[in-house]
């Protein structure tokens, strides 16, 4: 679009703007069903308002160009505000189409065909910037998402201390691969932290083990031996055992107990026996 | 399918004597910091450049690492290339298969670092030189 | 840029702290400076402390497995402590093996194993009249 048209689009925008923002803040405001108090949505709207006039006073109509980076970091807070505070994407895009709803009456007056294609080049960068807030919102949700599921899952793997010297992680539910790698990395951090040289790594709760997940319970074995420590498998069903050799994966000379008592009877062996071989075992 | 380099954060670093190698750790752990790496990430990463900018120095004859912080649409990563016009390595699936002893031995530790990364493209021509490119991501 | 690592004694052992990256040079005088010490004491045992070592490659992986050959050669035993989980996790995704050294959590626990294996050796001569 020529620069021309970014002049119009600014005479279209600023003509009678009082009325125009008054009549674009109520409509955002009636959407928010009174979530958000007018006057924040004023304040928010009225920023948004001179950024874009500004962005084009300059000439540019492209919104994804340099002129509008003040434009776009605004609806990025905003949309990020929006997504903390439990808005739909809706409601967020909202703010800025409603520019389009605002300057309705006044299109609908006019009997100038200039108007209208004035209109149609604003509207296709109200879209465009639309669909910038919507991304932005997306993006924000994600962050929060996955914010919630890091403390979803520092909740659920709790590393107990059974023995002196004997630290278990009952692990319970699905595996998948990620979360079985943050629960070995608390494992074998809990080693360090609680001075326990065996860990009892008991998977009773645990209904199916694939390739990956077993793989990694091995590499979290190998690891706390690399470190000085040793751990036990509890809590192998029939099921898994069977899923593990068929998998073809080799567990060598890793303990494993049908439970975790078993297990704890093991550890607590191995601990007695302090000056045990094991415990002096080569790398 | 090459992600793009966010403006300002390429490092280079010539590698041509052992304390290059250090400067090369260093440089990644701190395009890793600012990505946001976790921990164990960041170790792996930062001991894959280790080695490759050893591999640079010691069977390369001498190279640089040339490393920038990357996106892919929404996420971040770090992305090193190591570069030389050294010998080049004549039979590379061998090298990719190099089984690791902690003895003497020639132990490229390619097949080791593309473990710890999550891409690994090797380029190399016996002769003319070889170059390596590794990305890793932040989850 | 070579530090020279301190080397320092414990009972019947000697401590390594590795503090820094090392370079060629650094790994080399600490191997010299550990056999001459190993001799020198008497030493029986070489504890190398790597909990402040954030990145461990096949270089340092070699470097501990040399030291541990070299000290067996000159009679002592090796223990290496402190290894950090990180450092693990990527060892054992690196496909490295410290090549038969001992590895212990903490320096009390690895002062204890080289206790262990020291108390293991036959003490003193054989009761033979004919060695007297």
């Amino acid at each position: 679009m020529a620069e021309q048209d970014a002049r119009r689009l600014v005479a279209l925008l600023s003509s009678d703007d009082r009325r125009l923002e008054t009549r674009w803040v109520e409509v955002v405001t009636s959407t928010l069903g009174g979530r958000m108090s007018r006057a924040e949505i004023e304040r928010e709207l009225s920023e948004f308002y001179r950024a874009l006039e500004a962005a084009l006073r300059s000439g540019d109509t492209d919104p994804h160009g340099d002129a509008f980076a003040e434009v776009r970091a605004l609806l990025n807070e905003l949309s990020r505000n929006r997504a903390r505070q439990g808005f739909t994407p809706s409601e967020t895009a909202v703010s800025v189409f409603a520019i389009k709803q605002a300057l309705e009456p006044d299109l609908v007056k006019s009997s100038d065909p200039q108007a209208i294609l004035d209109y149609l080049g604003l509207s296709q960068l109200l879209d465009a910037l639309g669909m910038f807030t919507v991304e932005a919102y997306a993006r924000a949700r994600e962050e929060i998402i996955s914010a919630q599921s890091e403390q979803l899952l520092e909740l659920s793997t709790p590393v107990v201390k059974l023995w002196e010297g004997v630290i278990a992680v009952p692990l319970v539910g699905t595996l998948d691969s990620a979360r079985t790698m943050v629960v070995m990395e608390k494992m074998l951090q809990a080693l360090i932290d609680t001075g326990s040289e065996q860990a009892i790594i008991d998977i009773t709760g645990v209904p199916a083990v694939d390739t990956q997940v077993a793989q990694h319970l091995l590499k979290t074995v190998v690891a706390a031996r690399l470190m000085g420590a040793e751990c036990t498998i509890s809590g192998i069903r029939p099921q898994i055992a069977q899923t593990i050799v068929a998998l073809g994966i080799e567990f060598g000379d890793i303990v494993t107990k049908a439970t975790l008592a078993d297990a704890l009877r093991h550890a607590l062996g191995r601990s007695v026996g302090d000056t045990s071989p094991l415990t002096a075992r080569r790398r | 399918m090459s992600p793009e380099s966010a403006a300002g954060t390429t490092v280079t670093v010539a590698i041509g004597a052992a304390g290059d190698v250090v400067l090369a750790r260093q440089s990644a752990r701190n395009l890793a910091l600012d990505c946001g790496l976790s921990l164990i990430d960041q170790t792996k990463l930062v001991t894959a450049v280790s080695e490759l900018a050893r591999n640079t120095l010691i069977h390369g004859g001498g190279g640089g690492m040339r490393a920038s912080i990357v996106r892919d649409g929404v996420r971040r990563g770090v992305s090193a290339v190591f570069e030389d016009s050294g010998p080049g390595i004549a039979d590379l699936d061998l090298a990719m298969t190099d089984g690791w002893t902690s003895g003497t031995g020639l132990g490229l530790g390619l097949s080791g670092s593309r473990r710890l990364v999550d891409s690994f493209e090797i380029d190399t021509v016996p002769g003319r030189g070889t170059s390596v490119a590794i990305v890793k991501w932040a989850r | 840029m070579s530090l020279r690592v301190p080397v320092l004694r414990i009972g019947d052992s000697l401590l390594v702290s590795i503090q820094t990256d090392l370079d060629d040079g650094s790994v080399l005088v600490l191997q010299e400076d550990l056999a001459a010490r190993v001799v020198e004491d008497g030493a029986t045992g070489v504890v190398i402390d790597i909990s402040a070592v954030e990145i461990v490659d096949s270089f340092v992986g070699r470097m501990l497995a040399t030291i541990a050959a070299i000290s067996r050669m000159l009679d002592a035993e090796t223990v290496v402590v402190g290894m950090r989980p990180a450092v693990a996790i990527t060892l054992v995704e690196l496909g490295l093996t410290l090549g038969g050294v001992r590895t212990a959590l903490t320096l009390e626990k690895g002062l204890k194993v080289l206790d262990d294996a020291r108390d293991q050796r036959p003490q003193g001569l054989p009761d033979d009249p004919e060695l007297r």
